[in-house]
């Protein structure tokens, strides 16, 4: 057994034959040796295991031991390597297996102990069909015998994938598979053969807009970072993802952290510096482990450092960990950060693009907008261009999560039919339950409908429909969510976020929290204070929503928000419900659910009486019990220990 | 240049690169704002003074926003001023409501804008934070619960006087400002200097109050309660009555106080007489040995915790002499209370001064003798407002009167010492004195008069030249002190004063009056020194009297050891 994540092939020939090749297309012979560092041609089998986060959240970890385990046991000779996630959240861990001759199979959910079961059925030339997931595509390759295709997957069949090609396919910790797929070669093009107008020209021209939400022109930023005169620029990246529901950037790096790195050194070299930050969250640690690899494997490769290639360009990356504050992927906010002060924003003008990382231009881009680089250049701008909508060129990562079949990272065209994503690639709601919502953009976005889900996703059309786009994030509700519980925990989780600079953000946020708090719950007492005060703060909502959407200084704060106008949009009746006949009724707000035993079911076998933490439940033995409704906290442990289905909710 | 904008639909000429604030105020409108402090950068944190500008979709901050060619702004449209109200109600909202208990009732921005705005109901309401009072502190009080979090004091803090005692802490609505670890203000690298009190829109930062233990004293018959006032007192308490800055009352703090009960009425000016004696000695002494040079003065209790807080290496060329309160509250307790044959212990020794630092000051164990400190209690000048209006007193019908006598007749050279510069002037004019020579001439010196940070003068002296400069804000005084590390200076006296323009500006002058006022202080001092008979301060009756007594006249042993003190390296936190 064999157990390297790097093939053998010297670093010069690479370089020479592949890095310094102008030719657009490689000469056969450098392409059959790249065809053996892609895998896509082995002597022993390969076994590939995906060990991003979500794999490893799943049980990846486990099922490389067993893997490891098994070949050594069994003294198999074969190559085992470490991917990133192939995007398919659900189906982790996903382990593939390269036969030597037959294309490339990927099995779902591959727990520790089902590994040696597998092996042994692929081995021996059997594939058992419970657990697999699809082949991949290769017309060199014999094909196995009644496995779909992975393209044909609804999962992977709407996508568009160029961002994530290399996804669960290469190596994230080698740098040779990532040229041989035919990275690093825009980039070396880039320096040598174009001025830093040009390779900003080219990005403008390509219509590439920052991922980051905004929606505003790379190229045309890079242009202003330029243009000002000044001893010094920065570039940043900005890795500091932190909505709830979105974690395509940390995949993003941990499935192919080289892309990034060629992304922004490109970018890089666009606004003519040679520093660039990655400012990555620090409890990402498997994101910045292999990023320093990665970056690490670069500079050893002569890509990254003093006079890259002879081309007099000199670039140097440093990676800045974050303390995880949702706050700090504010760009002004994560410019103080990286200065060693509270991550705190300021307001702007001055922009960063004029005034930035220490007082110099600095230009702030998003891991999915730099990741979108080096392919505008491999294909051209009007390549980039063809993709997407009118309004929005090129593709999108999206994050699917909740209630929703198929969890994971999908990458499609902007302009997609919202419908189309969740129901095709999502494959729609599990269980019984209708669909209700769509939340768009985490804590600063807000609810798509059933009226609504045919929007197109872009920029544009999403804010026509007062959703912003934020990170990428979707989050799929069914009928057993509360929105108003939800909205509740976006503003929770914001109040608690935010920096504390700005008064309508502290205590704007707060107070909307507190509206909430009031009425998923029942009220302390019926007469007078209370009750008024929980529809004071009911009618308030609106006005407050405004103003703190108004005049709050960064763009979290402006955003802050967005949840409570959306849903109060689309929403209304549950929030009358909620409000006037306090009942919640997806069953989520426990405080507003009240109980009854059915006297005819009920045998008075006193099982929940005991159980009732706050004696509500009185009655004798052998005689129907009942609820005192005023004692009632709702918390549902009667209902959960009757076993005669005696307790229903009212 | 100038370019044109529309204000509520009114074109106005604006200067290219101004704020909207700025070009508003020039056009007579008023922008309400809690954060922004004059000659700082703008943070935006308050949102009070937004605009509506049109093509913008959010309001914008006119603090930070620079004009543009034809900007069209609403100041004051209803969208506006909704989002005004309601941010000073969010405020309201999470403030406890106890003005008429609150120290600074009546002076308050925070009260001021709900007046302005018309609050007149309580329309948001909810959780509010509990925070205790920080007592810790021997000169600053701090309320977190008061606090808006506008963050002035912190950048004042960080920015003016380069101490970093405060910052935001935690995060969300549990954000506050807080010392490092949120210990208490004791531990922290706090100098008492008093500034943040000067910037804080309300009642979350004060002074802490001496004014129980004063009033004991004064009703105690056992006790002879003696008080000395700072010249500095003396040229900003008239403001604290609605007088316009810039007048020197201190015939009338003479008869107030008299009518209060205090018992002796001196003035500090006169031990800032000695001091300039004792510092003049100490310079020329260290000239004339040769030895190490800067001198570097000491009479500033915030810049001396600074210093032993982060440059213990400059302790050995500070000077050892006694800031003027007290060295007089050294003389009260020792010569005085002999020669008037009263036991020290009954000496209740009180000093009005313009500055928070001085009550830490008092407190130092430095300043102790067998158990009884030389100042028993030092006032701020709005203590001493307090005072008097506790008392009944209506400044306008009182008449001037004189201090008593010794400690009563100043030169002007010792009342110079309440404007930064003041203190190498008074030194300057007796060095020759001190050298032997005959009194100089020029005893003027304008390049140490004025606000500026760093003020330099050149005195020669015989075949020997001297080279004074006069520091105020310690932000100043930082590149001084690095200049000095690096062995780069080549000055002989080195004035240090830990607030931009010195006493005048002092963190216990009143709360709410700006630049202006300090110029309008610093004027009179030196209108005083136009006017007053006796300009130096070898000439003052007492201090030669006093030295008559001492053989060998200033810096001599028995000097030495009363009117000295000592330094020590201070561990603080962060």
């Amino acid at each position: 057994m064999e157990t390297r994540t790097h093939i053998p092939v010297a670093k010069d020939y690479l370089k020479d034959s592949v890095l310094l090749n102008e030719s657009v297309d490689l000469p056969s012979d450098v392409e059959k040796v790249l065809r053996f560092v892609r895998r896509e041609k082995v002597k022993y089998p390969v076994v590939f295991v995906g060990t991003g986060s979500s794999g490893l959240i799943s049980g990846a970890g486990e099922t490389l031991d067993q893997v490891k385990r098994y070949l050594g046991d069994r003294d198999i000779k074969a190559e085992v390597v470490e991917t990133g996630s192939t995007g398919y959240c659900t189906m982790e861990p996903v382990m593939e297996v390269q036969m030597p001759g037959k294309t490339r199979v990927a099995f779902r959910q591959v727990t520790g102990d089902k590994v040696p079961f597998l092996l042994d059925g692929v081995f021996n030339n059997m594939i058992p069909d419970v657990q697999v997931l699809g082949q991949h595509r290769n017309p060199s390759l014999e094909v196995w015998k009644d496995v779909p295709f992975i393209d044909e997957l609804p999962f992977f069949s709407i996508q568009l994938r160029n961002l994530l090609r290399n996804w669960g396919r290469i190596s994230p910790l080698s740098i040779e598979e990532y040229i041989a797929t035919g990275g690093y070669r825009s980039y070396l093009k880039t320096i040598r053969s174009y001025t830093h107008d040009e390779v900003c020209d080219i990005v403008e021209r390509s219509g590439l807009q920052g991922r980051g939400g905004g929606g505003f022109l790379t190229g045309k930023k890079w242009k202003v970072a330029h243009t000002v005169i000044a001893d010094q620029r920065y570039l940043l990246c900005n890795a500091d993802e932190s909505d709830p529901g979105g974690f395509a950037n940390r995949a993003m790096i941990e499935s192919d952290p080289h892309r990034l790195i060629e992304g922004v050194m490109i970018a890089a070299y666009a606004i003519g510096t040679s520093k660039a930050f990655i400012y990555i969250r620090n409890d990402y640690n498997t994101a910045i482990s292999r990023l320093e690899e990665a970056i690490r494997q670069a500079r050893d490769y002569g890509l990254l450092g003093h006079d890259v290639f002879g081309s007099g360009f000199n670039i140097e990356i440093a990676v800045r960990k974050g303390p995880g504050a949702f706050v700090c992927g504010e760009e002004t906010a994560m410019i103080s950060s990286i200065e060693g002060k509270r991550g705190m924003p300021r307001p702007k003008p001055p922009y960063p693009a004029v005034s930035g990382l220490f007082g110099k231009p600095t230009v702030v881009n998003n891991v999915e907008t730099l990741s979108n680089v080096p392919a505008i250049f491999e294909n051209g701008p009007d390549w980039f261009r063809s993709i997407g909508s009118e309004s929005a060129r090129g593709t999108k990562v999206l994050v699917l999560s909740g209630r929703i079949v198929n969890q994971g990272i999908i990458e499609v065209p902007l302009g997609t039919v919202v419908k189309d994503i969740i129901f095709g690639a999502g494959e729609g709601i599990p269980g019984k339950k209708g669909f209700k919502a769509i939340q768009i953009g985490g804590p600063s976005g807000g609810f798509l409908t059933g009226e609504n889900i045919d929007t197109p996703y872009d920029f544009e059309s999403l804010e026509a429909e007062g959703v912003y786009m934020g990170s990428g994030g979707m989050v799929v509700l069914d009928e057993g969510c509360c929105i108003i519980d939800t909205v509740r925990y976006f503003m929770d989780f914001i109040q608690k976020e935010s920096c504390g600079k700005c008064i309508p953000c502290r205590e704007g946020t707060r107070r909307m929290l507190e509206v909430y708090e009031n009425i998923t719950r029942r009220p302390v007492d019926e007469n007078g204070h209370t009750t008024l005060e929980r529809f004071k703060g009911v009618m308030q909502l609106e006005s407050l929503a405004e103003v703190i959407r108004d005049t709050s200084l960064c763009g979290l704060g402006q955003k802050a928000p967005n949840p409570v106008i959306s849903s109060l949009r689309y929403f209304r009746n549950d929030y009358e419900e909620h409000i006037f006949d306090r009942k919640c009724s997806a069953g989520v707000c426990k405080e507003l659910r009240l109980f009854r035993i059915d006297v005819d079911k009920c045998t008075g076998c006193t099982v929940c009486a005991p159980k009732c933490p706050v004696s509500a439940i009185i009655g004798t033995r052998h005689h129907p019990f009942f609820i005192v409704e005023d004692k009632c906290t709702g918390c549902g442990i009667c209902y959960d220990v009757c076993k005669f289905s005696a307790i229903s909710v009212i | 240049m100038l370019v044109k904008i529309e204000v509520n639909n009114r074109i106005i000429k604006a200067r290219k690169g101004d704020t909207i604030m700025s070009a508003l105020q020039t056009a007579g409108i008023k922008i309400p704002a809690i954060c922004s402090m004059k000659d700082f950068t703008p943070t935006g944190a308050c949102r009070m003074c937004v605009v509506e500008v049109e093509g913008r979709r959010g309001l914008v901050p006119s603090c930070s926003q620079p004009v543009n060619e034809w900007m069209k702004i609403k100041t004051h449209s209803p969208r506006v001023v909704k989002s005004r109200k309601t941010i000073v109600e969010l405020l309201l909202s999470n403030h406890p409501d106890d003005c008429l208990y609150c120290v600074r009732n009546g002076n308050c921005e925070l009260q001021n804008l709900a007046e302005e705005l018309n609050v007149r109901e309580r329309r948001i309401m909810g959780k509010k934070n509990n925070y205790k009072l920080d007592h810790s502190s021997p000169s600053i009080v701090r309320d977190p619960a008061k606090c808006i979090l506008c963050g002035r004091c912190v950048r004042v803090c960080e920015e003016r006087m380069a101490v970093f005692a405060i910052d935001f802490l935690n995060r969300g609505n549990k954000t506050i400002i807080g010392t490092a670890c949120n210990k208490d203000l004791n531990f922290s690298s706090c100098i008492n200097c008093g500034q943040c009190i000067m910037v804080c829109p309300t009642g979350a930062l004060f002074e802490k109050d001496a004014l129980m233990e004063l009033e004991d004293a004064l009703h105690n018959p056992d006790k002879m309660v003696i008080v000395q006032y700072a010249p500095s007192v003396a040229v900003s308490l008239a403001e604290e009555f609605g007088v316009k800055p810039g007048r020197e009352v201190s015939g009338l703090i003479n008869a107030v106080l008299r009518k209060i009960g205090f018992d002796k009425i001196f003035d500090t000016s006169c031990a800032a007489d000695a001091a300039a004696l004792e510092m003049a000695a100490e310079l020329h002494e260290r000239s004339k040995r040769k030895e190490k040079m800067p001198l570097i003065s000491g009479s500033c209790p915030a810049w001396v915790k600074f210093a032993e807080q982060w440059f213990p290496d400059l302790l050995p060329v500070m000077s050892t002499c006694k800031s003027p309160q007290q060295l007089l509250g050294t003389i009260l307790k020792t010569g005085y209370a002999e020669k008037t044959d009263i036991d020290p212990a009954r000496i209740f020794s009180v000093a009005i001064a313009p500055c928070t630092a001085k009550k830490f000051e008092a407190r130092r164990e430095e300043m102790t003798r067998k158990g009884l400190s030389d100042i028993d209690s030092v006032l701020t000048t709005r203590e001493l407002a307090k005072l008097i209006r506790l008392y009944g007193i209506d400044m306008n019908q009182v008449g001037s009167e004189q201090a008593d006598a010794p400690w009563g007749i100043p030169s002007s050279a010792g009342r110079l010492f309440g404007a930064a510069g003041g203190m190498s002037e008074a030194v300057i004019r007796s060095l020759p004195h001190i050298a032997g020579a005959k009194d100089p001439s020029r005893i003027k010196y304008q390049e140490l008069r004025g606000s500026k940070g760093r003020k330099e003068a050149d005195i020669k002296l015989g075949r020997s030249v001297y080279r004074f400069v006069a520091v105020s804000g310690l932000s100043s005084a930082l590149t001084i002190i690095e200049e000095i590390r690096e062995g780069k200076s080549n000055y002989d006296f080195i004035e240090i004063m830990a607030c931009a323009g010195g006493c005048v500006n002092g963190g216990g002058q009143p709360i709410g009056t700006g630049d202006t006022a300090v110029k309008a202080r610093m004027k009179a001092l030196y209108g005083v020194d136009e006017k007053e008979a006796i300009r130096f301060s070898h000439k003052n009756p007492a201090v030669s009297n006093l030295y008559n007594e001492f053989p060998g006249g200033p810096g001599s042993e028995k000097c030495r050891v009363l009117f000295h003190t000592k330094y020590s390296e201070r561990k603080v936190l962060l």
